[in-house]
């Protein structure tokens, strides 16, 4: 079985994130980047299939230079191989054309399963599993909780808000996971020194025969006008209970009008 | 006045809080005009509350196989109407789903998309907050009509009486629109309360709360106040409460009028999903948590004595 996982390198929601000042882009520079985090329970759904049904796991990353330090972790819990979709022209892709950049990268490698996390830590914009769907005509099954694979079904169990419903289609598909799906092994020693072995194929939007003003502010099909910092958040009144915290604390919501 | 597509949420049959703040936000572009998705006689169901609400004009695509896909069949009714109605707009609530009908969509039509937007000007400017609230972003959909989905609790719904016409919609759904089959749909039972993101008041708990068995405490309060339960990352991950009521970085975002946090240190993880609610309130033993930075009115105790003895006030007050 053929696997891609996608992942996106975003900055450390530990750490301060922003927009740059000069064009509206997330700032990389700053803070330490890391494998978003759900990308990570994606790889090992990834490498938990491998184990059962045997094939192959690819990482396909779309981002600056920098990336491939990102990438190298990826590999270094078990994936095979990687691509890197590396292009100064992609910098301020919007959504739209970051998806056709993947989707012209995946489909390169045929895989029966593009597998990715419900949602990145920086955008939370939850819209690429659908939207590659959509490129690539593959089913497209979201926020997963249980994924099991049997010949050419693929079968997925997602929360709802009701309960939780069961989804199946045929591979190849895309599915996308939550976190509650497995927990993400760490790389061990001998995973790091083999991911610095393993072949990471770099790739140019020529390769994918895309144009550079398909992509990056050339072809964004939106545009921040501005941003700001919000002030933070103040801390209010702090008391100590001295037997009494629960009736202030009532006390401070029926000044709010809450009781 | 040109038509603004919105897309109906049904909530256990009703209209969605979610779908009411949708129509709020597309009055400010044009004519609402609601969409309805799904079994036959929904859209009856749900007009009177959807005229309350503004909606001048509603589409109803009902069939009884909609609802046996993700997802395809909602973009596919959008996109047949974006085509032929040329709206000036379409907004939706910003659910996971939702998102990702908006994101189909968008490939669909080559249209942008902008989510989770909190606001939305007249000439189609969306606000957003990134980063766990520490950033306001306003930003344009470029190519293509303002295509956005409406962040839960971004505005107070408006009632603007309307009388709408019902508009039957055929739809027809490509074999592409039937890859991915709901096969099974099983309710879980989850009481009265209200639903997470649309609640007006959220009480969560976190590992301070110590086990599943004492996260009765956290309800009995969230009763008490007529609010939705909610939990963080490390309370759901300990197994104290169901994932669905997380709330976090990976779970649900929450903007209520009042959020109160128990147990909860406030870790980035967890302030992401509730840091732009109106009034926070925190009950922590550790005056060091993170969680006292953002909270209006903090607490440093013990919950296990503070939360029962406000129990029994509120129970006093409501005589």
């Amino acid at each position: 079985m053929n696997i891609v996982v996608l992942v996106k390198q975003v900055p450390d929601s530990g750490g301060e994130r922003s927009l740059r000042s000069d064009d509206g882009t997330v700032e990389r520079g700053g803070s330490s980047n890391v494998i978003s985090e759900i990308d990570e329970n994606a790889i090992e759904a990834a490498l938990k299939l491998k184990e059962a049904n045997g094939g192959e796991v690819t990482i396909v990353t779309m981002g600056p230079s920098q990336a491939a330090e990102s990438i190298r972790k990826a590999l270094s819990m078990g994936p095979d191989k990687a691509v890197h979709i590396v292009d100064d022209a992609l910098h301020g892709s919007c959504a739209l054309s970051t998806s056709k950049v993947l989707a012209a990268a995946v489909k390169t490698l045929s895989p029966d399963l593009v597998l990715t996390g419900a949602a990145s830590t920086d955008s939370v914009g939850q819209v690429m599993p659908h939207m590659l769907g959509e490129r690539l005509g593959l089913a497209t099954l979201t926020g997963a909780r249980k994924l099991t694979v049997d010949g050419s079904t693929v079968t997925i169990e997602r929360q709802t808000e009701e309960g939780y419903e069961v989804v199946t289609a045929s591979t190849p598909a895309v599915v996308s996971v939550w976190d509650t799906i497995n927990e993400p092994r760490y790389p061990s020693f001998k995973g790091i020194m083999e991911a610095k072995k393993k072949p990471v194929q770099t790739l140019s939007i020529a390769d994918l025969g895309i144009s550079a003003d398909e992509v990056g502010f050339a072809g964004a099909s939106t545009a921040v006008v501005e941003h700001s910092k919000r002030p933070p958040r103040q801390g209010g009144t702090r008391v100590t209970d001295e037997g009494e915290g629960g009736v202030k604390l009532v006390e401070f919501l029926a000044s709010e009008k809450f009781v | 006045m040109a038509e603004v597509l919105v897309l109906v949420k049904p909530a256990e049959g009703k209209v969605g809080k979610s779908t009411l703040e949708a129509l709020t936000i597309a009055r400010g572009l044009g004519e609402p005009a609601a969409v309805v998705v799904g079994a036959p006689g929904l859209a009856a169901s749900l007009q009177d509350r959807l005229a309350e609400f503004g909606a001048a004009k509603i589409y109803a695509a009902e069939s009884d196989e909609l609802g046996d896909y993700l997802v395809t069949p909602k973009v596919a009714v959008l996109e047949q109407l974006a085509r032929s109605v040329s709206p000036a707009a379409i907004v939706i609530p910003s659910t996971q789903e939702g998102k990702e009908v908006a994101g189909r969509l968008a490939v669909r039509l080559d249209n942008g998309v902008l989510t989770d937007v909190v606001g939305l000007d007249a000439d189609g400017t969306a606000t957003q907050v990134a980063f766990a609230g520490g950033t306001i972003v306003k930003s344009k959909v470029s190519r293509g009509i303002p295509l956005v989905t409406v962040r839960p609790s971004s505005v107070t719904p408006t009632p603007s009486p309307s009388t709408p016409a019902v508009e039957a919609v055929s739809v027809s759904l490509a074999e592409s629109d039937k890859l991915a089959k709901v096969t099974e749909r099983v309710a879980e039972a989850k009481g009265a309360r209200p639903e997470l993101t649309e609640a007006s008041i959220v009480v969560s708990g976190g590992r301070g709360v110590g086990s599943a068995d004492n996260f009765k405490l956290v309800e009995e309060l969230a009763d008490l106040l007529g609010a939705a339960v909610g939990a963080s990352r490390a309370a759901t991950d300990s197994g104290f409460y169901p994932h669905q009521f997380q709330v976090g970085q990976t779970g649900k975002t929450v903007s209520p009028q009042l959020y109160i946090a128990l147990g909860i240190s406030g870790a980035i993880q967890h302030r992401a999903g509730m840091q732009t609610s109106k009034t926070i309130v925190a009950v922590n033993k550790d005056n060091e948590a993170p969680i006292f930075e953002l909270a209006d009115y903090g607490i440093v105790g013990d919950l296990f004595k503070v939360v029962p003895q406000a129990a029994e006030e509120i129970r006093k007050r409501k005589g």
